[in-house]
């Protein structure tokens, strides 16, 4: 087994996850490239589990399981946080979200009133 | 070239095609489907790899939940169901930074390894993980249940109506 090519997959992975986060405007898609990014790393420490010999065996696997959790975990309160936003502004666009108090009171009496 | 090599190269080049569709697709539902490939095919990698455990926890919660529950998303922002135009910015930034990153990390990888071979691991089994996970990595493990209850508090707490 030639590790370079796992190595080199989670690589590109990565590059792709990283051009997601960077371009996708909906929250959803955003939280998509995300998982792409986590799927990178777990590769890399499967790999090495697999390639270096370590003083404790499995860390690799034992490290990748706590990141596939906190992966669940994080979709779960992502899912939440995008919710809230639709429901307040009725769109999911990541760069249109006012980040200065003052736009957002504006934005919100409009949409009461 | 052994067949896992072979296995490997297959398995990665789907993960990587699938994931570039995933980025690029205009079309919300198919992007959570191709995140299904990629997923899939990692996990095959993994298996391949000799971490059994980790393949199907992979497929167990990966495929099985958070797809579920990004799928759920697309649902409830209700998402237009054909292609949609605006879902990109420009992307020559994303794509330099991405490609930069892709590159960087690749060239670190080959220069580490160059073209050497390693022999497989045995076949992990669950309770060898188990036996880890339990004797060396309790800590953290205890401390990642605490996080999951956390998460479980907040998620209730953002997505509950305001009144």
């Amino acid at each position: 087994m030639h590790p370079a090519i796992p190595y080199l997959t989670a690589a590109v992975l990565f590059g792709l996850g990283v051009y997601g986060v960077l371009t996708r405007r909906n929250a959803v898609l955003l939280l998509m490239a995300i998982e792409l990014l986590l799927n990178a790393v777990n590769l890399v420490l499967v790999t090495a589990d697999a390639t270096v010999r370590a003083a404790l065996p499995d860390s690799g696997q034992v490290f990748a399981l706590f990141v596939i959790v906190l992966a669940a975990a994080e979709v779960g309160v992502g899912l939440a946080l995008i919710l809230a936003l639709y429901r307040r502004r009725s769109s999911i666009a990541v760069d249109e979200i006012p980040l200065n108090e003052a736009e957002n009171e504006d934005r919100s009496e409009e949409v009461n009133a | 070239m052994t067949s896992a090599d072979i296995l490997l190269l297959a398995l990665g080049a789907v993960a990587i095609g699938a994931a570039f569709r995933v980025v690029r697709t205009s079309h919300l539902v198919r992007a959570g489907l191709w995140l299904v490939v990629t997923l899939g095919a990692v996990a095959g990698v993994y298996l391949v790899l000799a971490a059994e455990l980790v393949a199907w926890v992979q497929v167990l919660l990966y495929v099985g939940a958070v797809v579920v529950l990004l799928l759920f998303a697309v649902m409830l922002t209700r998402a237009p169901i054909g292609a949609s135009a605006d879902l990109d910015r420009p992307g020559w930034a994303g794509a330099l930074v991405g490609g930069g990153a892709a590159l960087g990390l690749g060239a670190l990888f080959v220069d580490g390894y160059r073209w050497q071979k390693v022999g497989l691991p045995a076949p992990g089994t669950a309770e060898a993980l188990g036996a880890q996970l339990f004797q060396h990595w309790v800590l953290p493990f205890e401390v990642l249940s605490v996080l999951l209850l956390a998460a479980l508090v907040g998620a209730i707490v953002v997505s509950r109506p305001e009144t």
